[in-house]
């Protein structure tokens, strides 16, 4: 298992074709995509204040965001009083060995997971079998993907690209028997199994929806029940938390409970909602002996002080952008080569990355219909920042050298009137040879793609811009008088936006 | 134009206008973005109001400002022109007050609300409005309406084949109605789903909101001359 088969082969275009070519994926990621962003916009309904909690939840990031180096201060310091390990990680390479120091010390054989976008990023599994510890994933999508060799193509639903055919055949080879596809016999085999696991494990590994600064706590958000096992019976747990992850105070954990779990999968509230502050004390009944937290830079800090980026470290990953985004439906998530998919992912690989838009061209990869910034829970506005990865790709001259081209004669032909009339004239001409019946099936040139899809129509015989002199002498004549309550109307709005002064 | 007139509107054309610019805004080429801007910001300095017929290109407008912070005498004529530059359907509702322009279209009909017109510029209620009050008008839902239809300008050629399967399923879904006619607010949007029905062969007619009121408003002005 320790190949990492879906990591960034070819480019976007290559990827996203497989998954098109894939109508096992396609019906599977449509099917649940629709569930959840339907179940979204009725629990946002239902709540009745959405629009008003979405805002208090971006100004809850925005504050902590802006205030980071404060508040991660300040969760280090109450973590460490609470008797909680904390280790401070630049990059994925840091992480990976600390936690293998920990591994280490303890002789550890087996591990048991619960989900955490944070070890997929920084490949935590290959690493701890590296040193032959067993690493074994207790989500039920998460142990889908792990028997299946891949990873996770959403971040909260991360099998989602396979029905329950495929599962059954895949857990079936696990079993060693046949197992039906039957959601609860499914589930109840991985049940049964992981139960043994929860209890050989050495090392408990969570991730961390939440880390509230004021009493140095981690919140889990989840729905098996599996996070609380993780993070009781084994007798070392290891948290690991992008450094993004703080809220000041429990207080605004109301908020961002109330946010998640509707944005994610449409639930009033999460099944399990755990908050843990520290290890195990004498009078508790069960819990981890020792506890570490790792915290994670890999590139966040270098969104802090970007004004068109800062914006990405306030998203809580829920997953809302992947079910509203029609790309991803399409393509679903290992089309996007990273491990964060969808919208977000289009923008926080590239970002956590380089700072810079040379991660291939997955900002390409959208038509920019914001339909990710109107799910989101904390209003990032993805869709400005899909353009401004464009822009800086463009700006440091990694542009395609015939797109390039192109748009320099865009500009060109754009900023002269004169110029923009030879061009369409010259259209005009050139078309005549592939025309027919007004519009072209051809597949040549920049239309081949166009053409593939669809019939491009032609420039018009005759343009608007060369009717409107017949079309306005024609109406000049019939001229009627002016609408006295449009124009009065149009004199009010006139007025109220310049004071007055109008150019009549 | 013809639209207008009859409430004493005159439409200007000002012949030295382009292109907004937004095929190199999206695609990073903020400089050539801000050449084309400029035509159009000079274009129509003089005018009262701006009345696009895509709302793309309205919210396109709604970037000057951002993409000339270096020039502020060029972001303070952007802000001039965004406050005037309207939608369409915006225009009528909005600043001219009309909402029945007594046009009669018997036919059934089905709305895709463009992105930027409706999710990001706002304009949701304006087309429903004038749509409601058409006569004979049988206005059926969209199912996911709100769903890109895969055009985003340069997306549809650089991604052509999720562009493809994005207009497809929306085409799907037009088919599904069994409406006659796709209405939209956005050229770009209509040509994009009007080119896959074309290619499919499917014979739903596809037009603007204009030339469906327009339509309509010739239609009963017929009518009435008929029976005078």
């Amino acid at each position: 298992m320790s190949t990492q088969q879906t990591e960034l082969k070819g480019t976007v275009k290559e990827r996203a074709q497989l998954a098109l070519n894939n109508d096992f994926l396609r019906q599977a990621v449509k099917f649940t995509t629709e569930r959840l962003r339907s179940g979204k916009l009725k629990a946002a309904e239902e709540h009745g204040n959405w629009e008003e909690w979405r805002e208090r939840g971006r100004q809850i990031r925005l504050h902590t965001i802006a205030h980071l180096d404060y508040y991660l201060g300040e969760f280090a310091n109450n973590a460490r009083e609470n008797g909680v390990h904390v280790h401070f990680a630049d990059t994925a390479q840091d992480a990976i060995s600390i936690a293998l120091q920990i591994a280490k010390a303890k002789e550890a054989k087996s591990a048991v997971k619960s989900k955490s976008m944070v070890t997929e990023e920084i490949h935590l599994n290959q690493a701890l079998q590296s040193i032959d510890c067993e690493a074994i994933e207790t989500d039920l999508g998460e142990y889908i993907i792990q028997l299946a060799n891949e990873t996770p193509s959403h971040i909260i639903i991360p099998a989602i690209h396979k029905n329950r055919y495929q599962i059954a055949e895949l857990l079936s080879e696990d079993a060693g028997e046949q197992l039906p596809p039957e959601t609860s016999v499914l589930a109840g085999y991985v049940r049964k199994k992981l139960r043994e696991k929860f209890l050989q494990a050495d090392i408990g590994v969570t991730g961390c929806n939440f880390a509230i600064a004021e009493s140095g706590s981690i919140v889990l958000f989840e729905n098996e029940g599996n996070a609380r096992m993780v993070s009781t019976v084994p007798k070392t747990q290891i948290t690991f938390m992008g450094m993004e992850r703080i809220i000041p105070s429990w207080a605004d954990l109301e908020v961002m409970a109330t946010l998640l779990p509707r944005s994610a999968t449409g639930q009033k509230l999460t099944v399990y909602m755990s908050g843990i502050t520290g290890p195990k004390r004498e009078e508790d009944g069960d819990g981890p002996e020792e506890m570490h937290i790792i915290i994670l830079d890999n590139g966040r800090s270098l969104q802090l002080g970007d004004p068109e980026f800062q914006e990405l470290l306030n998203c809580i990953r829920c997953g809302a952008c992947l079910n509203a985004c029609p790309v991803y439906r399409h393509i679903g998530g290992h089309a996007y080569g990273g491990t964060y998919s969808g919208p977000i992912g289009a923008v926080l690989t590239p970002a956590l990355k380089k700072n810079v838009a040379e991660w291939d061209d997955i900002a390409n990869a959208s038509s920019l219909c914001g339909a990710c910034y109107e799910a989101c829970p904390v209003k990032i506005p993805l869709h400005d920042m899909l353009v401004s990865l464009r822009r800086r790709k463009v700006e440091a001259g990694h542009d395609h050298p015939l797109e390039r081209v192109g748009m320099k004669g865009f500009g060109t032909v754009m900023s002269n009137v004169k110029v923009y009339h030879r061009a369409l004239k010259l259209g005009k001409l050139g078309q005549k040879v592939v025309v027919r019946d007004g519009g072209i099936r051809a597949k040549i040139g920049p239309l081949k793609g166009w053409n593939s899809h669809r019939v491009a129509p032609s420039i018009s015989k005759q343009l608007f811009r060369e009717q409107y002199g017949e079309l306005r002498s024609e109406l000049d004549q019939q001229a009627k008088a002016a609408d006295p309550a449009v124009a009065a109307r149009m004199r009010e709005w006139l007025t109220g936006r310049d004071g007055g002064a109008s150019h009549e | 134009m013809r639209l207008l007139a009859r409430y004493g509107i005159v439409l200007e054309f000002p012949n030295v206008q382009t292109c907004c610019g937004q095929p190199a805004y999206n695609s990073g080429y903020w400089k050539e973005a801000r050449a084309a801007a400029k035509t159009i910001i000079n274009a129509f300095e003089d005018s009262d109001f701006v009345v696009t017929p895509s709302g793309s290109c309205a919210y396109m407008i709604h970037h000057y400002p951002e993409m000339f912070k270096e020039e502020p005498e060029w972001q303070e004529k952007a802000l001039q022109l965004q406050r005037k530059v309207f939608e369409f359907s915006n225009f009528l509702v909005e600043v001219l007050g009309i909402q029945d322009l007594g046009a009669r279209f018997p036919h059934k009909v089905t709305y895709h609300p463009s992105c930027h017109g409706s999710r990001l510029l706002g304009v949701k209620h304006e087309p429903m409005a004038l749509l409601n009050n058409v006569e004979g008008l049988e206005l059926v839902p969209l199912p996911f309406a709100e769903d890109c239809c895969g055009f985003g300008g340069t997306f549809a050629i650089k991604m052509s084949d999720i562009s493809g399967a994005m207009v497809a399923e929306k085409a799907e879904h037009v088919i599904e109605t069994e409406a006659e006619v796709l209405v939209g607010l956005d050229m770009g949007c209509l040509m994009n789903i009007a080119g896959h029905l074309r290619y499919r062969n499917q014979p739903v007619r596809v037009m603007h909101l204009a030339e469906l009121l327009y339509e309509g408003v010739s239609y009963s002005d017929e009518h009435t001359a008929n029976r005078a």
